[in-house]
């Protein structure tokens, strides 16, 4: 047998057993855990959006509320505003298909994730100007975007490209991420490959304090509430 | 290894102290940012019931500590399941060839990093480095750290000892950017500069602030979308942790995420909350094919030992007890000469490099309690610098002391001292005429007493006794 493996077993087995000894027969005391403080906001519908929008915005993310039907004119003349020349966007979800259909004009061009990343990745950092995904909802307290990446739309589409575009069904916004998370079962039903809560565009202060955007994720991030 | 290096720094404790306290960049760039960082805390907590939330955030934290054991096994169980390759490392060491096994299997030599204070504590860039694997760091503020070859002041702000002219200096002497005062400029020009590593990658290492044992998840809190770029871009992540992150349930995140953010830089939450369950899927077009987790123990299991030092390993990392100590506001972190400076390395040090080695810090402190008062988990900081002070004299007699090198600041001259104060004490008789000899020689004592007189006066024993002054006194009322 390897003798590294072995090895490495038995640390495994000698920290265990240090814990194990350590605690010896005393049980710990522990309060009880009482979630309310971090779940019970009953906030209404109203109230929750002017709050995610305002969250957001705190942090440079920007918002716009469009009817359903409006929202493919929005995003084009989002990107001729933002001179974009194209957006990544799937082609094997809902929103990808009806932008599709519906999507008259030549430029800004649509691409999509058709190969693993690994046959593209130059192009995927390079080339790539803007991304288009949808979310599973979003969170009013921190105005926090939840995403669930998927083979259809996976990670990097809201990490490289320097603009992220999210649609945002205007009901599905929780109050915060505990209620979220209880609301959705996502302990009961397994947690994906990745999860992520995005609260804004790509940022850092880590010269001086002074804030900047973009530093290695998009440093622009647009969300399209759809009302 | 290079940690002996590391433990004659920490020795050199009042030297550093004392140039820090005489370079006035290093004061007046930390007293900024300490005081920025203090009120932005303040504001992100208006709107909450604090207490109520740090309250949770204990009983979360101590919950996790009482089942250690059993939750590090389910983490594990639980990542193995999801197809997560689980490593045990006892020592920093140990930990670093693990990780330099994994990159050998692939033949890995360029690793890009996300920020971890864990794999700082393990000296791993230079481990690597020594192996001829090319570790770099992508977090901005380790990159900077990195390019200076410093080590972070701070752990959630590892440059905040230098100033936007220093590092514009920095990158233009090492990577040839324009010096500027613009920091948008500098921001973008290290992420251009980090773009091609990613790409290029073999191997990314992050850490991970909180392991989710009901899950198999691993949960990263970050602004800068590094440590996202880290975990995903290349084909193999390896995330390296203290065995103390793990927490029971999923929804236990909450609580500690809300405190964490607010407590370090004062946002109601970062950019990218990234939660890890797993390696690339058979129809996932992106994610690494390979996910490692590497659990350090590193002292942590010794700490446990010991249930008043245990708290110790409630700490989420956030920073608020140094932002708000007196001492490191003054100092500095690289006075500590520890990868962990401030308050929490006061306490969490001398556990992992001995008493020996970190004899000033317990009492490196003024006792002011602030950090105390901070702790989103409640971490009763001073109460823990003044049971290592009895360690580092051997002054807990009740338990064996788990503490490595307690007893080293026991001097025989000390020790007779007290002994003999017992012995004069605990007799009216001897302590009356020792009161009396006292106001006799009060002339004799000695006008240096070490450090105490370097700014004081020496201490000089009074004229008359309390005895002879409530004998007076009452001889007075009577007549």
């Amino acid at each position: 047998m390897n003798p590294g493996k072995t090895a490495r077993n038995q640390s495994r087995t000698a920290i265990l057993n240090r814990l194990r000894e350590g605690r010896g027969d005393q049980a710990m005391t522990v309060p009880a855990s009482d979630f309310a403080v971090v779940r019970d906001r009953n906030w209404t519908p109203a109230e929750r959006l002017d709050r995610f929008e305002a969250r957001i915005s705190s942090v440079n993310g920007e918002v716009h509320r469009v009817a359903r039907e409006q929202w493919i004119d929005t995003l084009y003349a989002l990107m001729k505003a933002k001179g974009l020349e194209n957006l990544l966007v799937s082609e094997d979800v809902e929103h990808g298909r009806e932008l599709r259909r519906l999507w008259p004009w030549e430029a800004p061009a649509l691409l999509g994730y058709e190969q693993p990343i690994e046959h593209w990745k130059p192009a995927m950092f390079n080339n790539v100007a803007a991304a288009l995904t949808g979310c599973l909802g979003a969170i009013a307290e921190t105005g926090s975007l939840m995403l669930w990446p998927t083979p259809q739309e996976p990670r990097l589409m809201s990490l490289v490209p320097p603009v992220h575009f999210v649609l945002l069904a205007a009901d599905c916004v929780y109050d915060t991420f505990h209620q979220a998370m209880a609301e959705q079962q996502w302990a009961q039903q397994g947690m994906p490959t990745n999860a992520l809560l995005i609260s804004g565009p790509s940022k850092t202060a880590d010269i001086e304090q002074t804030l900047a955007y973009g530093v290695h994720g998009p440093r622009e991030l647009v969300v399209l509430i759809l009302e | 290894m290079s940690t002996d290096t590391a433990h004659s720094d920490v020795q050199q404790f009042h030297p550093r102290v004392r140039s820090a306290l005489e370079n006035p960049q290093i004061r007046s760039n930390f007293r900024s940012a300490m005081d920025g960082l203090m009120g932005k805390r303040q504001a992100a907590f208006e709107d909450w019931e604090l207490e109520t939330l740090r309250d949770l955030g204990a009983a979360v934290r101590l919950r996790a500590l009482s089942r250690l054991p059993e939750l590090l096994v389910q983490l594990e169980t639980n990542c193995q399941l999801q197809g997560i390759r689980v490593h045990w490392a006892e020592t920093g060491d140990q930990a670093c060839e693990i990780i330099r096994d994994i990159c050998k299997a692939r033949d890995a030599r360029r690793v890009i990093k996300g920020k971890s204070m864990v794999s700082e504590e393990m000296e791993l860039n230079h481990f690597l480095e020594a192996e001829g694997i090319e570790a770099l760091e992508s977090d901005l503020g380790e990159y900077i750290v990195q390019l200076a070859e410093e080590t972070p002041s701070h752990i959630i702000m590892p440059a905040i000892h230098k100033n936007t002219d220093e590092i514009s200096d920095l990158m233009h002497e090492k990577t040839g950017t324009e010096r500027s005062r613009d920091v948008g400029y500098l921001t973008a020009s290290a992420r251009q500069q980090l773009r091609d590593k990613f790409m290029q990658a073999d191997v990314g290492i992050s850490g991970v602030n909180f392991a989710v044992a009901e899950t198999g998840t691993l949960c990263l809190v970050e602004n800068e979308g590094n440590g996202r770029l880290t975990t995903t871009v290349p084909p193999c992540h390896i995330a390296v942790t203290g065995i103390e992150k793990v927490v029971e349930h999923l929804e236990d995140v909450a609580p500690l995420l809300a405190l964490l953010t607010r407590s370090a830089t004062g946002q109601h939450i970062t950019t990218y909350f990234n939660m890890i369950s797993g390696p690339r899927k058979a129809d996932e077009k992106d994610g690494p094919e390979e996910v490692h987790l590497v659990l350090v123990d590193s002292g942590r299991s010794s700490i446990y030992q010991d249930q008043e030092l245990l708290d110790t390993l409630r700490c989420i990392r956030c920073g608020a007890c140094m932002n708000h100590c007196p001492v490191y506001a003054r100092v500095g972190g690289h006075a500590y000469g520890t990868t962990y400076p401030g308050p929490i390395g006061k306490i969490l040090m001398p556990h992992l490099l001995g008493l020996e080695n970190t004899r000033d810090l317990p009492s490196a402190s003024t006792l002011c309690g602030a950090c105390g008062e901070v702790c989103p988990v409640r971490i009763p900081i001073p109460k823990l610098l003044q049971r290592l002070r009895k360690e580092s004299v051997d002054g807990d007699r009740l338990r064996p002391s788990v503490v490595p090198g307690h007893g080293v600041k026991r001097t025989l001259k000390e020790q007779a001292s007290w002994n003999g104060y017992r012995w004069l004490a605990s007799d009216p008789g001897r302590y009356r005429l020792a009161g009396w000899m006292m106001t006799r020689f009060r002339a004799l004592t000695p006008r240096n007493v070490g450090p105490w007189t370097r700014y004081r006066t020496a201490p000089r024993p009074a004229a008359k006794t309390l005895h002879q002054l409530m004998a007076a006194r009452r001889r007075e009322e009577q007549s």
